[in-house]
């Protein structure tokens, strides 16, 4: 994937370009809100990564004005303010996610495969499916090989969160804002007790486990052949 | 200097705009009075020439022209008399007791102003009200009378308005000056004041006169002012001496566990564990630093302006759901008994954070000593006249009343949990997004156990 970074600390803008590298993919930088503009405009990137404080041109105006421009590219916008307002603003002026510093590098990475997958045009999929497990999002049913697991509509929601994003990484953030929309930090255990419930739902007894935990970043469902 | 500052002073204004009017006023009243004294004294004099008139013109028909010329110069001999002329057509006088007027000038059925000569004391210019009739022989009879005393009343009235003009200027600018001087003295106490204090030292307070005036009043305002002040920088003392004592013992716990893994570390597992507990130290200060910076901005009021009617029932519902299965994990059990349909304007966020820290308070702090009571936590919320009543109580050890005030300052933590994981700031938030929704927060005993009771207003119910 192409991501470009529009950061003025050039610092943390290097320790990014290295990480998202060493994740597999490609990231441009740019220093201000004008150079960050103009690249975003020509440049085909699949994400851009947009720091709320810039010299030039503040991000927000930034993203503002690719919209206008009619640029569809998913945007994250990575903020010191990292409250609840300036999260709505953020989301209001055009990003489509919100991320306050310090951040996980490993959060980061998974919002940003995420929200670069919606580039691609989905087809309204009625079910979603990894190898044996089936959920049909019309009747709301879930099954494993050919037996029927009772979901309540909470592990539903969940269940669905992880099928659609198959494959890819989601953080308990993630699963808080999605599955319950709150951005809060519920402390504790929590979304690791809904997972392993639901867990034990799908995976137990099944020689494939599909639900699996990723250390130090969140959970995947995914087919390991 | 001082002058300037007692005329710009507004007391000293007000006292001139109301000098202003009143003499404008004074001026006009007795303006009126004298025009309407005019008018009346003018409208009995044209009378009494009517009379005049009337009597002469019967003389006249009595006795001819002569009868009436022997009365006339009779009658113009009197002291103090009418003024009179009579003339014939062609101009020549019969008898009189003016000169320097022609009666033809003035015929018509109306008294008119005009000035004569008098015959006794010549050359003096006088003013009269005259009127003149046409007799049937075809002479001219002219009855007038001296204007003296409707000037007289003129002088006497001139004279009162600028007796009280002068009056009003000596007295009421004396009374202005010393108004202005009265407030500016006080005001300029409170500037020596207000600049000591701005100076640092806090602890004094504005003078009050004590006869309870408007400056009193503002006083009294001004020193409540900086007694919250006071208050409150003694609270932000407080709280940054607490921060800096509670963020120097994880710092002091990162930065051991990093120097002793580079002193004695062997082996890439080890300093990789040491890096790992380095990470999960500093999201720990990065969790205290939102948790505060959220309190701030909440005690500040940030988020007040973005308030939308939430449904609190729903709301209180879904936390309840989320802590269920991490509840159970705890052994205990989460039971909610929440009135349907409760809604308030409000943060759905912040109060959403709010119902998460009571919950996982209960369960981190409110699990009773084992074989004791009912691992239960009860979430309650129901309307109580107009205010929603949610309330988290649990069967641990509860909070005894006198450490209760201290569990809701910022690392108000309790011996008994000192121990356990915890910032010691989530009561802290709960407060703050109490107050922020207009609402309360109160600690209670459940026998045994805390009962945590959160007071929000009902939407709709002002």
């Amino acid at each position: 994937m192409r991501i470009l970074i529009v950061e003025d600390d050039a610092e943390a803008a290097s320790y990014l370009v290295k990480a998202l590298g060493e994740a597999g993919h490609v990231a441009d930088h740019a220093r201000d809100g004008l150079t960050g503009y103009g690249m975003a405009e020509e440049g085909n990137y699949d994400c851009l990564i947009v720091d709320r404080m810039l010299p030039k041109m503040d991000g927000l105006t930034m993203i503002g004005g690719l919209r206008q421009q009619g640029l569809t590219t998913p945007v994250l916008i990575l903020s010191a303010l990292g409250q609840v307002d300036d999260r709505v603003k953020g989301l209001r002026a055009g990003g489509d996610d919100y991320l306050s510093k310090p951040y996980a590098f490993s959060e980061l990475l998974a919002r940003v495969e995420i929200l670069s997958r919606r580039r691609t045009p989905q087809i309204a999929e009625t079910a979603y499916v990894v190898r044996d497990l089936r959920l049909d999002r019309l009747s709301h049913k879930v099954t494993r090989g050919v037996e029927d697991i009772p979901m309540q509509p909470r592990e539903f929601r969940l269940l669905e969160y992880l099928m659609r994003n198959a494959g890819r990484v989601v953080t308990r953030t993630m699963l808080l804002e999605q599955v319950w929309d709150y951005h809060f930090d519920p402390g504790t255990n929590v979304i690791d007790v809904h997972i392993s419930r639901l867990r034990s739902k799908i995976d137990k007894g099944q020689a494939k486990p599909l639900l699996h935990t990723v250390r130090g970043a969140g959970y995947v469902i995914r087919d390991e052949a | 200097m001082r002058l300037r500052w007692l005329i710009g002073t507004t007391a000293f204004k007000l006292s001139v705009v109301y000098l202003l009017a009143s003499a404008l006023f004074a001026v006009g009243l007795l303006g009126y009075v004298g025009w309407n004294a005019r008018r009346l004294i003018d409208s009995q004099i044209a009378q009494t020439l009517n009379t005049q008139i009337n009597a002469l013109n019967d003389q006249y028909r009595i006795g001819g022209i002569r009868r009436l010329t022997t009365t006339i110069e009779r009658r113009a001999r009197e002291p103090g008399s009418f003024l009179f002329l009579l003339q014939e057509q062609s101009g020549d006088t019969l008898a009189t007791n003016i000169s320097g007027v022609m009666a033809a000038r003035f015929t018509g059925p109306k008294a008119v102003e005009t000035s004569y000569q008098s015959v006794e004391d010549e050359g003096q210019r006088r003013e009269a009200l005259v009127r003149t009739i046409v007799l049937p022989g075809g002479q001219l009879l002219l009855v007038g009378r001296d204007l003296e005393e409707r000037e007289r009343i003129n002088t006497v009235l001139n004279q009162a308005i600028r007796i009280l003009l002068a009056g009003l200027l000596v007295f009421g600018g004396l009374g202005s000056f010393l108004v202005a001087r009265r407030a500016l003295a006080r005001i300029d106490a409170m500037t020596a004041t207000s600049q000591s204090i701005m100076a640092g030292d806090l602890s004094e307070r504005l003078h009050i006169s004590g006869n309870g005036d408007e400056l009193d009043r503002l006083a009294l305002s001004l020193n409540a002012m900086l007694d919250r002040i006071g208050e409150l920088m003694q609270g932000l003392k407080e709280v940054s001496d607490n921060i800096a004592h509670d963020l120097k013992t994880p710092l002091t716990r990162l930065r051991n566990s990093a120097e002793s893994a580079l002193r004695t570390g062997k082996g890439k597992d080890e300093y990789r564990s040491a890096l790992e507990r380095a990470i999960s130290e500093s999201d720990n200060l990065i969790k205290i630093f939102n948790a505060l910076l959220l309190i701030a901005k909440t005690e500040a009021g940030t988020g007040s302006d973005s308030f939308i009617p939430v449904d609190i029932s729903l709301m209180i519902e879904d936390i309840v759901e989320m802590y269920e299965p991490a509840a159970e994990e705890a052994g205990a059990v989460l039971t909610s008994h929440i009135e349907p349909g409760l809604v308030a304007l409000a943060n759905r966020e912040l109060l959403g954070q709010v119902m998460s820290n009571l919950i996982d308070n209960a369960l981190k702090y409110g699990l009773p000593p084992v074989d004791r009571a009912p691992a239960t936590i009860a979430v309650r919320a129901h309307r109580y006249q107009k205010t929603i009543q949610i309330s988290v109580s649990d069967h641990g050890v509860g909070i005894p009343v006198e450490m209760r005030t201290k569990a809701l300052e910022r690392f108000g933590r309790l011996d008994v949990s000192r121990n356990k994981p915890g910032s010691g700031l989530g009561l802290s938030l709960v407060m703050a997004v109490a107050h922020l929704h207009k609402g309360n927060l109160s600690l209670d005993s459940n026998a045994p156990g805390l009962k945590v009771m959160l007071e929000l207003p009902l939407a709709g119910a002002e």
